[in-house]
């Protein structure tokens, strides 16, 4: 149990999957206009990430390595994340009406999204079993919704400042970023 | 021949991929700590960019239209197993530095991009230098921006120390530096006016996405641009009810009105 909650708060915080991976920054970036919208992108990718993190883990210890055909796990990986999307979104849509508007327009956003396939193959590389690979999943998941939660609420509070014309729109935001990357540096004492 | 010519100006120069798209940020902040990294990183893109854009082209009268997308993830993620595999062999080094960086040039905008934009509709030659031109553009882009971290990060061009230990700025090796340097580079953009994604001054083409995901075309998912321009249309359709409901409410208001006059 205590090794798990070490993997989650791990994942969420001290190697954060943007801030200290560079994974998943285009809707980083790209989504964190407003705090009700990046909240929405948050749930999402913890939905799409914790599915995906199980469905992968199973795909990879029940049917790649059996078959030994490990060296394909990139392929198998990406169709089952892609075809995943499109089954939940269908899913959602016929029976979660209210959840589907909530997390809609999100959801195939994420299916290239490079966090989704990297927490898969992260669990591969690292040799978690199934439950290892889903606490993984939700740290990384958790850790994207607090930066691009944190990242648009500070954008919410700065729009009306006062920015030097060079700096207004993206450099701005990447700055931010960057002094948010410097503070989440400050949790990797937490653990050893 | 000049159209080839002409393509790998576009993709070097005109539509470079880092500098004027923005595209493919992730591998653009991660990879960049060295400039060998970069170099690595930009030339096995541009392996997998030629092939699957000469694969796609050579296979696009095959291919049926609605399973374009999914058909086009199988063979890129193909190519790019070979070259993970080819890197593990023959240059481990390299490998062990880009990590799971390889993996993911699966789900890179660049590649889906093209072979969306150009290869799909583009006889094998051209598009196969279309890929040459990206690819390069994008190495390019890799290697000055590698080069700028590592000289003010760790004092050394290639490996070659010049700059004393107590010059140096460690915070440009890590991970914040990456999202300063990108900043300086955006705001210098802004500066002189030059064409980028991110101050608006390319046209939002389907490949300029400039970090924005919801305008995004470049990636894989093009449903998703059907569901986003239904939500649109839907959008405008409401605006339009909504006023002429407005329109036919102020009409009846003012029947009611004169109604009331004539009595």
């Amino acid at each position: 149990m205590k090794e798990l909650i070490l993997v989650i708060v791990g994942a969420a915080l001290v190697n954060n999957i943007i801030l200290s991976q560079f994974q998943g920054l285009c809707p980083f970036l790209g989504v964190s206009k407003k705090v009700d919208t990046s909240i929405g992108m948050g749930g999402a990718v913890i939905f799409v990430i914790v599915l995906a993190s199980a469905v992968t883990s199973l795909i990879y210890s029940f049917v790649l390595v059996p078959l030994n055909v490990t060296y394909l796990q990139t392929i198998a990986f990406i169709l089952v994340i892609a075809a995943l999307v499109q089954f939940v979104e269908m899913f959602l849509k016929k029976s979660m009406p209210s959840l589907y508007q909530a997390l809609g327009v999100f959801l195939p956003l994420i299916t290239t999204n490079c966090a989704v396939l990297g927490s898969a193959l992260t669990n591969v590389q690292k040799e978690y079993n199934f439950l290892f690979s889903v606490a993984n999943g939700l740290g990384t998941a958790v850790g994207f919704t607090i930066a691009i939660v944190l990242l648009a609420s500070i954008r919410e509070s700065i729009e009306d400042n006062d920015i030097p014309y060079n700096f207004q729109g993206s450099p701005i935001v990447l700055i931010t970023s960057g002094l948010m990357a410097i503070a989440f540096m400050g949790f990797s004492g937490l653990i050893k | 021949m000049n159209k080839c010519i002409e393509r790998l100006y576009n993709g070097i120069i005109k539509e470079n991929p880092t500098f004027v798209l923005m595209l493919g940020m992730c591998p653009t902040l991660a990879v960049t700590t060295t400039a060998i990294n970069g170099v690595g990183m930009g030339l096995s893109t541009t392996a997998v960019l030629v092939f699957s854009n000469l694969i796609i082209s050579m296979l696009r009268k095959i291919i049926p239209d609605r399973v374009r997308i999914p058909a086009y993830i199988v063979i890129v993620a193909s190519l790019v197993t070979i070259v993970q595999l080819l890197l593990q062999a023959y240059v481990p080094s390299l490998y062990n530095s880009l990590g799971i960086f390889i993996p993911l040039i699966v789900v890179n905008c660049i590649i889906l991009g093209r072979a969306e934009a150009y290869a799909a509709k583009n006889g094998p030659v051209e598009s196969a230098f279309d890929g040459i031109g990206m690819g390069l553009g994008f190495t390019v882009g890799l290697t000055c921006i590698a080069i700028f971290r590592e000289i003010l990060g760790a004092g050394s061009v290639f490996g070659m120390e010049f700059i004393p230990e107590d010059f140096r700025i460690t915070i440009f090796g890590l991970a914040p530096g990456a999202f300063f340097v990108l900043a300086g580079l955006t705001a210098l953009q802004n500066k002189f006016k030059a064409p980028s994604a991110t101050n608006g001054s390319v046209p939002q083409s389907k490949l300029a996405c400039g970090g924005n995901c919801m305008n995004c075309t470049g990636s894989a998912c093009m449903a998703n641009h059907t569901t986003l321009e239904t939500l649109r249309i839907q959008a405008e359709e409401e605006a339009l009810a909504a006023k002429k409901a407005a329109l036919a409410k102020k009409e009846a208001e003012m029947k009611a009105k004169m109604e009331k006059k004539d009595e």
